[in-house]
């Protein structure tokens, strides 16, 4: 088949943000898949919960301290992701490189409590089907947390070195920042879910 | 020097300056695949990985089907001895298990896997390294399920495994544990493959191919992968509710602990159901592009078809308490699903009769693949119809569990997908392999699977009013079932013979068919554009798109882009609607990361049958995989500067 040259595309750029690029809709596909278990995880409690006539049946709910402590860190942890994500959009390698590192520390900070959360639940996954759905709820948020942090720990060490020069990597921060704001919006509703509603009910 | 301040110029790109040859010779040094065992297992071409998922699950199609011969020759008789009562249950549960998780799912998505792309008119699929990762964890799941199965510890309580008859109580031992950990293999897959798919039609489409122009199979699979997107988590949910209660102590499903059963069949078809439509739709886009060829016009009613197609993925999803008819579940309930279940026949219907329409309006070239199409029409309508009749729920009470479901649900399927799906073997194998099938094995191939297909499924709808029950490893001759059981059989051993033909006929065609050429059918659409088989980097010019069917609108003249790098893997990204050109992007090379991130997650997955705590060790040879999938390359040449926008 003939063909007939009607445009010259190489002057187009070979990086952009947000939705100009592959990996930001590869990731808003996987926080869709992820976000969806979640909901269906909710559904399962809620559907579990009908099953019951006392939620919790026969022990005291989740103690608020750690998993309250949990949301305050969260919601208070979009600041500085909103700055790294402003930092990576502007180009600013010094400070996306702090940002990244601040990221850093507070996904720790978030694992060290979800430890001490695990051990308030007054619940055991083998103790009956409330248990069973508690634990795997917060054994998923559980996995997010630990993917995002062994993500960031890898962009950190990127950054922080000679690849950190490759625009990419910038694109990469971004990225990472909507992934959290992921985690974080996931959070909240399993925080009700989890404290609250057994107290509610 | 800034980034910003220098001129792309100094890389070689396609286009004007560059002479024809040079390009092509180029731009395959840059995209072809290495040759021998290193090349075969890095490779992130979309058509070698599409190829390769193809005939892997087409070779699951055959296991799947010779589990079914076992089945038909154990009941050809009444009081067979071929068969014991606990194989049976094996066979039956690998027969349904293989062609849902491992043949029918995968096969559509390795059909898109190969055409999207070319059909979008773009060098490769969107993110090919997960691609790659994909296949080769698609592939370790279904081997550990045969393998699991050669050592009797297949699956025992059917592809929907039912608790508790799924459960630690009814099946001790391994068996259901394989099978649940074979969902999370071809889960992971199919999630895989959904997000490709997705974003390459939104991002990677040809200039101009606005969304009003995009081909009706890719509206098809984009539609489909959404569904997978929704649909799979649910399963995977599942999956892992019932390993967990299986293997520590979970109660999800245990009754006496507050748990319901009831929990798994909703969550088993709320995927279940769309699950049927995953199967479906890419299907009916298969017809789509059969139909437009053959006719030798574009499908009557193009922005009918679409809606259809959001419309049947939308009411896929509000069905699935229609399988759960007989749990005694509240009236007002049953009555929504029993309305929605009779309404999905009105987007079937107006596809149906837009092909009706544009084959009316053509000039129907009454080839192979036509051939199938018209056997799915036929089918796929009278599935259709015991369709309707079981979303009644009396009806349904009666015939519950018995072969009339049976009976339905194969004419929904292998109508519905599995004709279309040889059409669709028969049309696109020229462009996959370069040759041409042959045309009269094709017409006996077809006579024999149709004669064969109603032979062997029309007796089970009898049987089953009278009240033969699905998944019996025997009946006594005093019911009278017998001669329309070896009926069936016949009708089966049928199908084999036109499968097996079918096979022949790949395989003379390979080494003699006709040359096919670029075009063999005449065809519009952008995969016809390039040679068959179509170079690595798939088309030497991306093409521009100016109407549904560019090479018809073209004629002969096709307009084209030019000034990607024809040194470095380089794709084009439009925008979502329009197709307006937006970035160049790089696209990753061939690695063994994906290879071997899919064998440390497949460690991780076996592992866990096994003991909990491989999903802890697992997770680090998983980890340092991933870590070298996405840890930065070397470019081959020094890296363009930035340039931004």
């Amino acid at each position: 088949m003939e063909r007939n040259f009607v445009r010259d595309v190489s002057h187009l750029p070979t990086h952009g943000h947000g939705p100009s690029n592959l990996t930001w809709w590869g990731t808003i596909g996987f926080i869709l898949i992820e976000g969806f278990a979640f909901v269906l995880a909710g559904f399962t409690y809620l559907y579990l919960m009908m099953q019951f006539q006392h939620w919790p049946p026969g022990m005291p709910p989740p103690e608020l301290l750690w998993g309250t402590l949990m949301t305050v860190l969260l919601v208070l942890s979009l600041a500085p992701n909103v700055w790294a994500k402003r930092m990576a959009e502007r180009e600013d390698v010094p400070r996306s490189r702090i940002a990244v590192l601040v990221m850093l520390a507070i996904g720790v900070l978030t694992l060290v409590i979800r430890w001490f959360e695990f051990t308030v639940l007054n619940v055991l996954w083998d103790s009956n089907a409330y248990g069973s759905i508690i634990w795997t709820i917060l054994g998923l948020h559980t996995l997010h947390l630990v993917t995002d942090v062994g993500d960031t720990a890898v962009l950190a060490v990127l950054i922080l070195t000679k690849h950190g020069k490759d625009p990419r990597r910038l694109g990469d921060v971004t990225d990472n920042a909507m992934y959290w704001n992921f985690v974080v919006a996931a959070w909240v509703p399993i925080y009700a879910l989890l404290y609250l509603l057994p107290r509610a009910v | 020097m800034s980034p910003k301040d220098s001129h792309p110029s100094d890389e070689l790109r396609d286009g004007p300056g560059l002479n024809e040859d040079e390009t092509c010779r180029r731009l395959e040094r840059t995209w072809g695949t290495a040759p021998g065992l290193w090349g075969w297992l890095t490779t992130v071409d979309h058509k070698l990985i599409g190829r390769r998922y193809i005939v892997t699950g087409f070779v699951f199609f055959l296991l799947g089907g010779i589990l079914a011969l076992l089945m038909r020759l154990q009941l050809a008789q009444p009081e067979g001895t071929l068969v014991g009562p606990d194989r049976y249950n094996q066979i039956f549960s690998m027969h349904g298990t293989t062609m849902m998780f491992l043949f029918a799912v995968p096969i559509m998505e390795a059909m898109a896997v190969y055409l999207v792309p070319l059909m979008v008119g773009t060098r490769n699929i969107a993110f090919p390294r997960l691609n790659a990762f994909s296949y080769w964890v698609y592939l370790a799941g279904g081997i550990m399920l045969y393998v699991a199965f050669l050592l009797n510890t297949g699956p025992e309580a059917g592809w929907f495994s039912y608790v508790p008859l799924s459960g630690p109580e009814y099946s001790p031992g391994k068996r259901t544990d394989f099978w649940a950990q074979m969902i999370t293999f071809t889960e992971v897959a199919a999630l895989a493959v959904a997000v490709e798919v997705i974003v390459t039609v939104l991002k990677m489409r040809a200039p101009g191919m606005s969304l009003n122009r995009v081909p009706l199979f890719v509206w098809s699979m984009l539609v489909t992968s959404f569904m997978v997107v929704f649909a799979m988590p649910s399963i995977m949910l599942a999956s892992s509710f019932l390993i967990m209660d299986r293997l520590i102590g979970t109660h999800f499903f245990n009754p006496a602990e507050g748990g319901d059963p009831l929990l798994w069949q909703h969550l088993f078809w709320f995927f279940g159901h769309p699950e049927v439509y995953i199967i479906f739709l890419p299907a009916l886009g298969m017809v789509s592009s059969i139909v437009a060829a053959m006719a030798r016009r574009p499908v009557f009613g193009h922005l009918p078809m679409v809606l259809a197609l959001i419309a049947t993925a939308f009411l896929g999803f509000g069905l699935w308490v229609h399988h759960m008819f007989a749990t005694g579940l509240p009236r007002l309930g049953v009555s929504y699903f029993t309305a929605a279940s009779m309404m999905i026949a009105i987007p079937s219907g107006i596809q149906i009769f837009c092909w009706i329409a544009t084959l009316w309006d053509g000039q129907p070239q009454w080839r192979t693949p036509l051939l199938f199409v018209v056997g799915f029409v036929v089918i796929f309508v009278l599935g259709g119809l015991t369709g309707v009749m079981l979303a009644s729920v009396p009806f349904d009470q009666q015939v519950h569990d018995t072969y009339f479901v049976v009976a339905h649900f194969h004419y929904v399927l292998i109508g519905g997908a599995v004709f279309p799906l040889f059409g669709a073997f028969y049309f696109w194998f020229p462009k996959i392999t370069g040759r041409m099938l042959s045309e009269r094995l094709g017409r006996w191939n077809f006579g024999l699977f149709f004669v064969g297909f109603n032979v062997a499924f029309f007796p089970m709808h009898l049987l089953g009013m009278v009240g033969m029950p699905r998944r019996v490893y025997t009946y006594p001759a005093e019911l009278g079932w017998a001669g329309m059981n070896l009926t069936a059989t016949i009708g089966a051993l049928m199908i084999a013979a036109g499968v097996a033909l079918f096979i022949v006929n790949v395989l003379v065609s390979l080494r003699g068919g006709r040359i096919a050429g670029p075009n063999p059918w005449g065809a519009g659409t952008l995969e016809w554009a390039t040679s068959s088989p179509p170079p690595s980097y798939n088309f030497a010019h991306i093409p521009v798109v100016e109407g549904l069917e560019p090479l018809w609108d073209s004629r002969g003249r096709l307009p084209v882009v030019h000034g990607l790098r024809v040194e470095e893997r380089e794709v084009l990204l439009t925008t979502v609607v329009d197709a307006h050109p937006d970035l160049r992007e790089p696209s990753p090379r061939p690695t063994i990361w994906p290879l071997l991130s899919a064998l440390a997650i497949t460690v991780l997955f076996i592992g866990s049958i096994f003991t909990p705590s491989a999903v802890v060790w697992g997770s680090i040879p998983l980890a340092v995989g991933l870590i070298g999938w996405f840890w930065p390359k070397r470019s081959r040449t020094p890296t363009e500067p930035v340039v931004e926008s």
